[in-house]
């Protein structure tokens, strides 16, 4: 009888305090169920949005808070080396909560004129900003993993909500069957790198990985290559993109703006911290592979964009060549190329949610053809001007976060000697830029004399347009602040 | 003859390429979800064949992880099915392509 009181189940020690944002934003999730199922009517999206956008605020304060205690105390790790915290997750959890707010910001008004039963979709919103927060700060493959399943599970329901548009139906299941086989490959990864390291830890696989030569290492390779398309399709990165586009342009628009970015963003944080934090070791295997995937993304992304007539298939294709640059400096496998990789998530971040904000409010989504700019530029000269602005900085006009963001990618390729990579970048911009001025110049210019699309713009979408357009004009013309946060933010990895 | 971990490991990736080619090649939703089950049950084959061979009990709680994943996704996935099969009663994956380029 002696084994009993050995039988103690002894927890491993929980740092709430690090746990806080994404608890909020679970909370605020569960309150927004709660409340809409004891209302005695449909209540309007004003509780739902005021709630999504005080959980975002204060997660913010406790994400600023944790900022401080990393600078002063240094990284550090929870539950049993499960969740990190460093600079590099507070930086994506302040990427993530921005996100958050633009987009409750952009849905408000969307959802009413659709239609759209908002308390559910505000919920699901916040699981997927909780998940996309556990995704960025993981330490342990399978909890990210646990983080990468709550951000899509929400985006595959968040897609299919406009039910009645059988684009929004299509466009969910081709998003949920190619996630669903892209998450197997992903866990197929995970389980390969378990096989070969002993286990799902990051902190546990560098360590493991920096003193154990390989006689073998097959299935280590093979559970790199895996996670490496996993990381692919969730990124839509060449040749895994496919999907990006039907889906793009069948999903509501504020779902497109957050798939875009914040998805894109979680998963680019993802594949960072495994493959910069944990399989630092192994740079020379994977980096030339990353090498091809960018030089592929890139040249796909900016090509396919000019064949494009449907400005959200346009924006689709734009979004995989941002990926592209993104790729550029991860390849360079450097600090340096990381920072200029979160630099360029978070400048991209701001220009693909303004975006979308806009054309969320240029109509409905089914269609989405570039005809309907015509004439903006006359009839609404305010709107197209931030539209302009939008679209020239993801082009990577001078003056605007896009050209600094382009800048230190490509400086980072210069750094690691990949010129030729370096070339492609540069050339890739050029054929982007195409695309861009083709919108702009739809709105300007119009020969005939009929009236231009004069859309509703709600306040809440006005608020973001200032914000998104500011910042990214703002970063154009100082943006030693960002590049400074960004350098704080290259993950590390350590035992809690 | 010894069966060895091998066996498992080779099995599981045939489950995972059987799953696989499923859902490329099949048309059906329902079934298109029955490949993805099976995918990630080679995989979860693979955890605790590696849990075993490495004597750690961790492989062995991931795949609870795994399971309780594959059923919230299911259920989302059945509801899309039911979404789109009362609309377009009979449809195949060839029906949903409203959206090219």
């Amino acid at each position: 009888m002696r084994g009993l009181s050995q039988l103690v189940f002894v927890g491993p020690s929980i740092d709430w305090w690090a746990l806080l944002p994404q608890m909020i934003l679970l909370g605020a999730a569960l309150l927004i169920l709660l409340v809409s199922a004891l209302a005695p009517q449909r209540t309007s999206g004003g509780f739902s949005t005021v709630t999504t956008l005080c959980a975002a605020v204060t997660a913010y304060f406790v994400a600023l808070g944790l900022w401080s205690d990393v600078q002063t105390e240094g990284p550090s790790a929870s539950i049993a080396s499960a969740l990190g915290v460093d600079g590099f997750s507070i930086f994506f959890t302040i990427l993530i909560l921005t996100g958050l707010v633009a987009t409750a910001l952009i849905a408000h008004s969307y959802l009413d004129r659709e239609g759209i039963d908002p308390p559910e979709f505000y919920a699901l919103l916040l699981c997927s900003a909780a998940g996309a927060i556990v995704m960025a700060s993981a330490n342990d493959l399978i909890v990210m993993f646990l983080g990468l399943e709550a951000l899509s599970i929400g985006l595959y329901v968040m897609i299919a909500m406009h039910a009645r548009r059988p684009e929004a139906r299509e466009s969910a299941m081709k998003y949920f069957v190619l996630g669903a086989f892209s998450s197997t490959f992903l866990l197929y990864g995970i389980a390969l790198i378990y096989g070969s390291t002993g286990s799902t830890n990051l902190v546990h696989v560098r360590d493991y990985l920096g003193a154990v030569v390989f006689r073998d290492q097959h299935l280590l390779m093979a559970g790199m290559a895996l996670l490496l398309v996993g990381f692919s399709f969730k990124v839509a990165a060449a040749p895994f993109h496919f999907w990006a586009p039907d889906v793009y342009q069948g999903a509501p628009s504020p779902v497109t703006g957050w798939m875009a970015s914040i998805a894109k963003a979680a998963g680019f944080a993802a594949f960072l911290r495994v493959f910069f934090g944990a399989f630092g070791a192994h740079n020379a295997d994977w980096s030339p592979v990353v090498a091809v995937l960018a030089f592929l993304t890139l040249v796909t992304g900016s090509v396919m964009a000019i064949l494009q007539s449907d400005v959200k298939r346009m924006l689709a294709f734009s979004s995989i060549s941002h990926a592209g640059y993104v790729l550029v400096a991860v390849q360079s496998t450097a600090d340096g190329g990381t920072s200029a990789a979160l630099f360029y998530l978070f400048t991209y971040t701001f220009m693909v949610l303004g975006s979308f904000a806009i054309i969320g409010a240029m109509g409905a989504d089914g269609e989405h053809p570039l005809d309907r700019y015509a004439g903006l530029g006359r009839s609404r000269p305010v709107l197209a001007m931030a539209f302009t602005i939008l679209l020239l900085a993801q082009a990577g006009v001078p003056l605007t976060s896009g050209f600094v963001g382009k800048f230190q990618v490509i400086a980072a390729a210069v750094g690691h000697r990949s010129y030729l990579l370096a070339a492609v970048a540069m050339l890739s911009a050029v054929i982007g830029a195409f695309m861009y001025l083709r919108i702009v110049m739809t709105m300007y210019v119009v020969d005939d004399g009929a009236e231009g699309p004069s859309p509703t713009l709600h306040w809440t979408v006005a608020i973001v347009l200032i914000g998104t357009v500011g910042f990214t004009l703002l970063v154009g013309i100082v943006p030693q602040f960002l590049i400074e946060f960004a350098e704080d933010a290259v993950p590390v990895l350590i035992r809690g | 003859m010894e069966i060895t971990t091998g066996w498992y490991l080779v099995l599981g990736a045939l489950l995972f390429i059987i799953g696989g080619t499923g859902l490329l090649i099949r048309r059906n939703p329902l079934v298109m979800l029955m490949c993805v089950e099976l995918m990630l049950n080679g995989v979860n084959l693979s955890f605790v064949a590696f849990s075993r061979t490495l004597d750690d009990i961790g492989g062995q709680t991931v795949v609870f992880f795994v399971l309780v994943v594959a059923a919230a996704e299911v259920v989302v996935g059945l509801g899309l099915v039911v979404a789109i099969l009362r609309r377009q009663p009979g449809a195949t994956a060839d029906d949903l392509s409203l959206l090219k380029g």
